[in-house]
């Protein structure tokens, strides 16, 4: 893979997640990112064409638990944090998928 | 007064507390009090919030439940281990749930966030009879190396104010290495609680990946995340570390095995035929030449004391940075989609009247720069196109890693190292070069990768380059996957050879 194709594109990246940036932000973490990844780059020193991928260090079997209904949060202390609700649930702003 | 009781170790309280010679009262008395006099946003900056009220009435509630115990003449054996940590002060990392108190992460986005659930650990020291005093500061979201990307303020190192006490569990290294409580809690994914217990001259024990619950635990990098307490000595360590580990249903990594204890009757001898790896890469370019010197003097003795030093090669060390701030990021930006300023925590651009600036405005006000770094980093690396060349490449590197530990436990019992390559360094001296802040983590990432227990004691203290202050170095000893109690006998002797220290 060419340099080119990893550059990163703040701006382009941050709408990915969600993540507003002023122009101040972006001008700044730009050229910190591009240096992170140039060095994270020489990970391509090693040739690791035969090597399976660790994704997690203990082979766990995930546990099933118990078929029985247990109590969940009470809705009330589910909301207690909320920053907006309505008729006993989250509010957001409307949106229309599509 | 009240520092005396600060100087006694964990063992010492807890089995004063259980006997009646002393009240759990009397001691979150003076840990409140040692906190009141040390303590504060300016002064070391450890805590972000202290529970007076909420010791005190715990403490209350240990003394009686330790005299109604009594007075039906249950046995001092199940007293020492249904209340094995009866009355002694800990302080917890801000990054822990606790129901009912302020957990911040040190973060803008839950700065008033009060949990509805306690997370797994915190309620396991509350059965076995500790105090929670407080919660600690810390690097936003454990991200970072010097403590100096909490939100609020930056915590101080004892050993000299002007310096950092590492990260990002800085404020439960503070907390212990001040004696402002005898234990804490911190989390290392990386190595945020061995390099702070290094700088400051302390003990900080990572466990296996897998051996503690993770429940409770504000989530950064979930196949790194391991909850790691910091003590004044091994054997408190292994004490607060046997009270929390062992299985949970609530955390399906955690895995379904017994804890076993350690046997610390052979004390120094311990270390007797004890085959120590010391890899060479652990001793390159970048350290500071002091540490190196402290580190082979520590072996030296460990030698003349009947260890036998190998020297190994594990060639895929250095490529452990690279791995980590690849696999960690994208971690990272995947556990933080959660907060978006629906459910709890900040919220702001509900007025733009679109969801996506809700989110976008509320996650702009609610993280700092360096989870915003990460956040991009991370979703870069996750992002169509790119993840075989980053997070999957990042994946086989850290097979690698552990091939190289693997390897080496053919060889030997226990693998030695310098925690830190620098003794701690001048508060903002990195904070405007990540990439010189994630070097820094060069001795503490390979053991996170390959998932195993290690921990950092302290060999002395040095005076290098511009330090006027005596400042500690940590040696790190890492052990095989889930061996937790051969580690900590094996430290024991360790600390019995080469002292512990006590900040001036």
């Amino acid at each position: 893979m060419t340099d080119s194709n990893r550059r990163i594109d703040v701006q382009k990246v941050a709408a990915l997640a969600r993540l507003e940036l002023s122009t101040n932000e972006v001008a700044t973490m730009q050229p910190q990112l591009a240096r992170v990844l140039d060095y994270i780059a020489t990970l391509d020193e090693l040739d690791t064409a035969d090597v399976a991928p660790t994704s997690h260090v203990v082979a766990v079997r995930a546990p099933l638990a118990e078929d029985k209904a247990v109590e969940g949060l009470p809705r009330e202390e589910a909301l207690a944090q909320a920053p907006a609700k309505a008729d006993g649930q989250f509010a957001v702003p409307r949106f229309v998928e599509g | 007064m009240s520092d005396d009781v600060m100087s006694l170790s964990a063992s010492e309280i807890a089995a004063d507390v259980r006997s009646g010679k002393r009240s759990a009262l009397s001691v979150a008395r003076a840990s409140l009090a040692a906190i009141a006099a040390k303590d504060g946003p300016g002064a070391l900056g450890a805590f972000l919030t202290v529970d007076a009220e909420g010791a005190l009435a715990a403490a209350r509630t240990v003394d009686d439940a330790l005299a109604a115990e009594r007075a039906k003449g249950t046995s001092e054996a199940t007293l020492a281990e249904r209340f094995a940590l009866a009355g002694v002060s800990v302080a917890v990392k801000d990054a822990f749930t606790t129901r009912g108190l302020r957990t911040t992460c040190a973060s803008k986005m839950l700065e008033a966030y009060v949990p509805p659930y306690d997370a797994h650990v915190v309620g396991r020291l509350r059965e076995r009879g500790a105090v929670i005093v407080g919660k600690t500061n810390m690097d936003e979201f454990a991200m970072g190396s010097s403590t100096e990307n909490s939100a609020f303020y930056p915590a101080k190192n004892p050993w000299d104010t002007t310096r950092t006490p590492g990260g990002s569990s800085g404020g439960s290294a503070v907390a212990v290495s001040a004696r402002l409580s005898h234990l804490s809690l911190g989390s290392d994914t990386g190595g945020s609680v061995r390099q702070p217990a290094a700088l400051t001259g302390i003990v900080g024990f990572k466990p296996s990946y897998g051996r503690v619950s993770r429940y409770g635990l504000i989530a950064f990098a979930s196949s790194l995340d391991t909850v790691s307490p910091f003590a004044a000595n091994v054997r408190d360590a292994e004490l607060i570390h046997s009270a929390i580990a062992g299985h949970d249903p609530h955390d399906a990594t955690c895995v379904d095995r017994p804890v076993d204890r350690a046997d610390f009757s052979r004390g120094a001898k311990a270390i007797e035929g004890v085959r120590i790896g010391v890899p060479k890469e652990y001793f390159a370019e970048g350290m500071d030449p002091a540490v190196g010197a402290s580190i082979r003097e520590a072996l030296a003795k460990l030698e003349r004391a009947g260890a036998k030093l190998v020297e190994l090669s594990m060639p895929h060390t250095s490529y452990g940075i690279a791995a980590y701030y690849v696999l960690a990021p994208a971690e990272c930006s995947s556990n933080l989609a959660r907060f978006d300023g629906v459910r709890y925590g900040l919220r702001k651009g509900a007025d733009k009247g679109s969801i996506d600036e809700l989110y976008g405005r509320t996650r702009e006000a609610g993280f700092g720069p360096e989870v915003k770094r990460r956040i991009l980093l991370g979703t870069f690396a996750l992002s169509e196109g790119y993840y075989d060349a980053f997070y999957g490449k990042a994946q086989k590197v850290r097979t690698l890693i552990r091939q190289d530990f693997d390897r080496a436990f053919e060889h030997v019992d226990v693998i030695a190292t310098p925690t830190s390559p620098v003794p701690a360094w001048k508060l903002g001296e990195r904070t405007s070069d990540p990439l010189a802040m994630y070097l820094a983590d060069v001795c503490t990432l390979p053991a996170s990768l390959a998932g195993l227990p290690a921990l950092s004691l302290p060999t002395g203290t040095v005076r290098s380059g511009d330090a006027g202050s005596a400042l500690p170095v940590g040696l790190q000893l890492v052990g095989r996957a889930f061996e937790e109690p051969a580690l900590f006998e094996t430290a024991y002797a360790v600390e019995s050879l080469l002292g512990t220290l006590r900040c001036p």
